[in-house]
């Protein structure tokens, strides 16, 4: 069952090893079979679990998130050499030349994210109780959460590339199934859809980074791919393509520039899998990917560029785009994207920056899914209106939710002691201190996404909570708002703990850093910095201040309209934002159409040319005979002259030879 | 004697039996024909086996009227039944078998 690889040099300079499995981690497969097992009770117990469902699959998910907790402060006990715990399961694939070992390595990175993915995902599905109740597919709904589970558990478990990769594509499968969990909406069905295809496009990527890895390291295990390039066997060349390859599929999953399309449109899904999914948990994927790879990206400085380049460019887009939407959802989805670019912008620094990457991770992941908690429950409360200018003085009706959403709120602008002020501003300082023009490009990205957040994040909490009802509690459009069950309201608070606690929990001190020290590599000490820290904080804070005044003048002191103005009355930019900055239609025009074109062109040729020459072959075919058989005419006599006749031929052709 | 004649007498009567397969109607004198063509190949191989000298020719003559002697009873019953059922031995009577 255990199995000891020495690993040496692996990270950027602590030279750690992976240690076999004893005692409790023997059994680190039960995080990912308790919610496998939960899904396979529901999906085959069918109607019988109709009634039992959401406690079964509650019970799963908190199963996996306290055996996760016994496993975490096992680990912790232990010295730093030996926290990286490897078992193998089974080997998958034996065949000569590639040995493709199913092994589950919980260490300090994958632990922090068992403990993110079971923890938030127990929460929500305690929610979900809540949010669900009404739904007549709420077992189905169950299911695929602890199907969706199990797969993030095995793609953040796993020590082999090609088995992250199973995990990869089986948290695609689950957000399909969920994002289309209401599929008779056909937007819902498209959105799903959608999300199907982006992803594949990055899913290439991933897989041809295992191929590339199996053709120059000859395995796709993490140590031995992470020991082939400490040993630098990996030429500079291909290194850098597994890591584009690699970006490509981690951009697709995270909803990065350019892939970052199908994310906000995924949000057509319940409110509950927004959080979870399409927030907290599998959306990360991509920051964890190349969090994990960080041997792979710290050798390859083009590739970082690229990442950073990327991620740049998401932040800007998510925030720009955030701004004009009025759907809070999808203000929450853009809102994502933008984070995503900081984590994407952590990481891209390199050894410098892994760590704040992974940190913002889980703070973002306890604020957002707090926010869309919140937005589920002013949803829910709201007769599942989605549209911002349609809410208005919601406070007064939902403490609870006003509280915790205002909370979550604070801690995604970066108010002073909330998580995202510790968790951002670090990777604000981070890129600031890279250095050179580059350097005060990305901090002032970043520096510039940070006033835009606190712009849309205050617009759309202004919206919902505060200024005027835009709604009526009479006639044909009426509107009840009410708080939440307490079902709903206890994640939603325990989440809110997490948005003030976390971020200052896991900075302060450098505990998360430290903690993570033997799977990423010791963070690179920054000699001199670009800004004075404090000065920098001091800058953010009134660059935030900035974004909250805009947003406070502009949607709080004066009215604003229940339904959106027209384009022809917003400005240029306002209208490029409404429509996505016009990269959907982008996509549509020169990668969708002539997709679709293409493969028109090629049934039509299919049918005109490939089977037009079959049929015509076996039309010809069949005439001829037809007109052949036409000789059989049953007079015994007639075959007999024929006979005669080529026998004739026969001989004459014979004696003509025999002449010649 | 000259061996020629032989042949020729034989290339006359097979003309004569394939002809009279061709022209003649009734099934019985279309048998006696295709007797009349086997014959004449018979003749031409006697004549040859006598001309070469030696005996193979003779020999398969011997064969040839063995499997005759097969095929006119496989024949004649044939006939004889489909006159049974048809009341008729002319050859164009039996057509059924056609495209």
């Amino acid at each position: 069952m255990s199995s000891v690889h020495a690993l040496a040099g692996v990270g950027a300079e602590g030279a750690t090893s992976v240690v076999g499995a004893t005692g409790a981690f023997n059994a680190t497969w039960l995080l990912l079979a308790l919610p496998l097992a939960g899904a396979a009770v529901l999906l085959l117990g069918g109607r019988r679990t109709d009634r039992t469902g959401h406690l079964i699959g509650t019970l799963a998910a908190a199963a996996s998130f306290v055996f996760g907790l016994v496993l975490f402060f096992t680990l912790h006990g232990r010295s730093s050499s030996g926290r990286e715990v490897s078992s193998n399961l089974f080997t998958w694939l034996p065949v000569n030349g590639l040995k493709v070992n199913v092994g589950l390595l919980f260490d300090p990175l994958s632990s922090v994210f068992v403990l993110l993915i079971t923890g938030v995902g127990t929460l929500i599905h305690i929610y979900s109780i809540g949010y669900m109740a009404h739904d007549p597919g709420r077992r189905r709904f169950f299911a695929y959460m602890n199907l969706f589970l199990a797969s993030m558990l095995l793609l953040v478990l796993a020590n082999d590339f090609l088995v992250t990769f199973v995990g990869w594509e089986m948290v695609g499968l689950s957000s399909y199934l969920l994002i289309k969990f209401w599929e008779y909406k056909p937007a819902a069905a498209t959105a799903a859809n959608k999300a199907f295809y982006v992803n594949r496009v990055g899913d290439v990527g991933f897989l041809i980074a295992i191929m590339l890895m199996f053709a120059t390291v000859g395995t796709t295990s993490f140590t031995g791919v992470f020991n082939a390039v400490a040993q630098h066997a990996i030429g500079y060349g291909t290194l850098t393509a597994i890591a584009l390859t690699l970006l490509l599929g981690a951009a697709s999953k995270s909803g990065q520039f350019p892939l970052q399309t199908w994310l906000p449109d995924a949000m057509e899904g319940p409110t509950p899998i927004s959080a979870l999914i399409h927030a907290a948990t599998m959306v990360t994927a991509g920051v964890y990917l190349i969090a994990r790879s960080n041997p792979i990206f710290t050798g390859s400085q083009a590739a970082r560029t690229v990442v950073l380049i990327v991620a740049a460019i998401t932040i800007l887009l998510g925030c720009v785009i955030g701004c004009a939407y009025d759907d809070i959802k999808k203000v929450l989805a853009y809102s994502t994207v933008s984070q995503i670019g900081y984590m994407f912008l952590a990481v891209g620094l390199g050894p410098a920056g892994y760590a704040l990457g992974i940190l913002h991770l889980l703070a973002h992941g306890f604020f957002k899914a707090g926010l869309f908690l919140g937005a589920g429950s002013v949803i829910h409360g709201m007769d599942d209106e989605q549209d911002a200018r349609r809410f208005g003085g919601l406070w007064r009706f939902m403490p609870v939710t006003w509280v915790t959403f205002g909370l979550g709120y604070l801690a995604i602008i970066g108010f002073p002691g909330l998580s995202g002020f510790f968790t951002k501003d670090k990777i604000i300082e981070a890129a600031f201190d890279k250095g050179g023009t580059s350097g005060w490009i990305l901090g002032c990205v970043a520096l510039l996404g940070a006033g835009l957040t606190a712009f849309y994040m205050s617009r759309i909490f202004l919206l919902t909570f505060h200024g005027e009802r835009r709604w009526s509690d009479s006639g044909p459009d009426a509107k009840h708002p009410h708080e939440s069950p307490t079902v709903m309201t206890a994640p939603m608070i325990v989440l809110a703990f997490g948005s003030v606690f976390a971020g200052g929990l896991l900075v302060l001190g450098g505990s998360l850093q430290h903690w993570l020290t033997p799977s990423i590599g010791r963070s690179a000490e920054v000699g001199a910095h670009t800004i004075n820290p404090a000065v920098l904080t001091v800058l953010t804070l009134v660059v935030a201040a900035g974004g909250f005044a805009g947003a406070y003048l502009r949607y709080q002191l004066r009215p604003v309209a229940a339904v959106a103005p027209a384009d022809s009355e917003v400005s240029p930019v306002t209208v490029a934002a409404r429509h996505d900055l016009f990269l959907n239609a982008f996509n549509e025009a020169v990668l969708m159409r002539p997709g679709q074109y293409l493969t028109r062109f090629l049934v039509w040729s299919e049918a005109v040319g490939i089977d037009g020459v079959v049929r015509g072959i076996a039309a010809g075919v069949g005439g001829l005979s037809g007109r052949m058989r036409r000789a059989q005419t049953g007079f015994v006599r007639t075959y007999a002259l024929s006979m005669l006749t080529g026998s004739v031929l026969l001989v004459g052709a014979l004696l003509l030879v025999k002449a010649s | 004697m000259n061996p020629s004649n032989y042949l020729v007498l034989a290339a006359i009567l097979f003309s004569i039996g394939a002809v009279g397969v061709l022209v003649r109607r009734n099934a019985i004198v279309v048998f006696m024909c295709v007797e009349l063509m086997l014959n004449a190949a018979n003749l031409t191989l006697v004549t040859f086996s006598r001309i070469q000298g030696t005996l193979d020719g003779q020999v398969i003559a011997f064969f040839v009227m063995v499997v005759a002697a097969a095929e006119v009873v496989v024949g004649l019953a044939i006939i004889l039944t489909i006159f049974r059922t048809r009341r008729s031995a002319s050859v164009d009577d039996v057509n059924l078998l056609k495209y």
